[in-house]
């Protein structure tokens, strides 16, 4: 059988803005192959699932996990902080989030 | 615009989008505590902080919360809905997404009726609910380095985490049309009674104050006649009842404005300013969002079964309209004094002081009159002053067998308010029981007639009235504690005349 393409160059662009990887125009082409390859690949499955298998989302067939809601003590603020780049007045601190006023 | 000009040319369409933060002891999805105002970063684990290796797990009550909302807000409940990842780049959630719903969410095609005071008496509209979904709250940023405080021109920003994770519900009601001029009161009286709803349901202390129940406003507005809809804005984090009116209020006329004079509205994000009472705009729609949402393989499927939900429609305790309705018939209300009681936020608390023991027309009375007055002057919700339905039934209770006046009954409320205790101990530790044993009060009496040998000589002579004065001179003597027709009936004994 043969598939249109799986994914467009284009929508790998856009993934690519969406997850901030900058990509140079050669690896768009590159990545754009490969991912087509890959999901194409994927897609096979669905010849074999049709309408009657429905898709799971997870690999035990579980549903219901529950805890009960009792609350325990966490981190110490040190150990919470202590994989923080740059910590202020208790607070991680974070680059710039956006530019200036519009 | 004028607002009448407004709607004389436009019909509106609203939509509310409103999160309600559970009260529940631990996370969403970990045992964190969730104390509001706690130390930054004291309430977090490596699940809400994303830690590698880390896995979230259902709250069993945040869920059981989230059908009980769906449950009164006449929504279907799903018998199998799954988390979704809602992904996005912005630091208030350590992991790069929030765990929400996307497509299947537990609760949908719901109503809730709501009533509005028009000049021709109460109405009623449904409003369509949408869906309920569940989510988690997201860490509070603080923008910094900049001149206004916001994340305009912040040079860099700081992020608690203890939010991150709080168990949240979302309430989105379908469009809301055929409102009209009512459009503000109609929005208003949906997040109130949403707001009701929750706290009868004591699935949140919803205080707007502190963010608990925060609300999106969606306006849209189409020429009347017209049935096409509209381009809409959104005004983000609407936090309280009077803002929702306002901003709904305010985009009408700035929607009629910009199509009045032949411009196009954008479909864009704004923030309500409350000290203005306007909107500015946010983010612009157009470049915004692809959130990618898809299930979380981290957690497994969530199908309660259709006996665990029928245990919990019986559970429903009573919904705050069937209480409106059962008060306004028990205590034979007339729609204003209803109007009244609900307007002043005091109807559950009224009623909970008639279930302490008051009856209705003085609970009623203490909470409309004296205590409405008191929150108003310290600017705090009703139900925010320090005195609860049993004691305000207590303080009824001590004027109605007398050992109270009024006016003592007023400085035993000013004592709990301050946080002496209750009524009794407020009473015993200011003294402040009426004085009418015979022998302490007899003393006053004898004092006020020999000082006031001319009035005493009026009554005598069968001038009754002049006795006022006589009490009056008795109620300053014991510092208003007597009981004064205690004292007026020993006066006009002394004095040999029948009252």
């Amino acid at each position: 059988m043969q598939f249109m393409s799986a994914i467009t160059r284009d929508e790998v662009a856009h993934l690519a803005r969406l997850s901030r990887l900058a990509l140079h125009e050669d690896e768009l082409d590159q990545l754009a192959a490969q991912l087509d390859v890959i999901i194409s690949a994927v897609a096979k499955v669905q010849e074999v699932a049709k309408g009657d298998i429905p898709p799971t989302s997870h690999a035990l067939p579980l549903t219901n996990v529950y805890r009960p809601d009792e609350s325990r003590p966490g981190l110490s603020p040190d150990q919470a902080l202590a994989g923080a780049p740059a910590v202020e007045d208790g607070r991680f601190r974070v680059p710039q989030i956006l530019g200036e006023e519009e | 615009m004028a607002y009448d000009d407004a709607l004389a040319k436009y019909e509106p369409v609203l939509g509310l989008e409103t999160h309600v933060e559970l009260g529940t002891r631990s996370k969403m999805f970990c045992s964190c505590a969730t104390t509001f105002g706690a130390e930054p970063n004291t309430q977090v684990c490596p699940v809400c902080l994303a830690l590698p290796g880390s896995l979230p797990v259902v709250n069993g009550t945040a869920l059981e919360s989230a059908i009980r909302l769906g449950l009164a807000l006449n929504c279907s409940i799903a018998s199998w809905c799954r988390f979704a990842r809602k992904n996005y780049f912005y630091p208030d959630m350590p992991k790069n997404y929030q765990i929400s719903q996307y497509d299947e969410p537990l609760c949908f095609d719901g109503h809730l009726d709501v009533v509005v005071d028009t000049p021709e008496g109460p109405r009623e509209f449904r409003v369509e609910i949408e869906r309920v979904h569940m989510e988690e709250d997201t860490g509070k940023t603080a923008h910094l380095g900049g001149a206004t405080g916001r994340i305009h021109g912040a040079e860099y920003s700081i992020v608690d985490y203890n939010r991150a994770g709080i168990p949240l519900l979302e309430i989105v009601t379908k469009p809301i049309e055929h409102t009209g001029e009512l459009a503000p009161l109609v929005a208003r009286a949906y997040v109130t009674e949403l707001r009701d709803l929750v706290r009868a349901l004591g699935i949140s202390d919803v205080r707007m104050e502190e963010g608990s129940l925060r609300c999106d406003v969606n306006v849209s507005l189409m020429p009347r006649g017209a049935t096409e809809w509209g381009t809409r804005s959104e005004t983000k984090n609407v936090n309280s009842l009077r803002s929702v009116e306002r901003a709904v209020r305010y985009e009408i006329q700035r929607h009629a404005a910009v199509l009045d004079s032949g411009g196009r509205v954008v479909q864009e994000t704004r923030h309500f300013q409350e000290n203005t009472g306007g909107t500015v705009a946010g983010r612009s729609k157009e470049e915004a969002q692809d959130y990618r949402y898809f299930p979380d393989p981290d957690l497994v499927p969530v199908a309660p079964s259709a006996e665990w939900v029928e245990e919990l429609r019986a559970g429903l305790p009573e919904l705050p309209a069937a209480q409106r309705r059962r008060i306004k018939a028990e205590w034979n209300l007339s729609d204003e004094e209803l109007r009244d009681l609900v307007n002043a936020d005091a109807i559950g608390l009224v009623a909970a002081t008639v279930d302490a023991g008051a009856p209705p027309a003085e609970a009623r009375k203490w909470w409309l009159n004296e205590l409405s007055r008191r929150a108003t002057e310290s600017e705090v919700e009703l139900a925010a002053l320090s005195i609860t339905p049993a004691q305000v039934a207590r303080v009824v209770e001590l004027v109605a067998e007398g050992s109270l006046t009024n006016k003592l009954a007023r400085q035993v409320i000013d004592g709990v308010l301050a946080g002496e205790g209750g009524p009794d101990e407020v009473v015993e530790a200011r003294g402040l029981k009426v004085v009418n044993d015979d022998s302490a009060l007899g003393a006053a009496v004898d004092q006020a007639i020999a000082d006031n040998p001319d009035v005493a000589e009026k009554v005598r002579g069968g001038k009754i009235a002049a006795a006022g004065a006589l009490v009056g001179a008795v109620m300053k003597a014991t510092r208003g504690q007597a009981d004064a027709g205690r004292a007026r009936a020993l006066i006009l004994e002394r004095l040999g005349v029948q009252g």
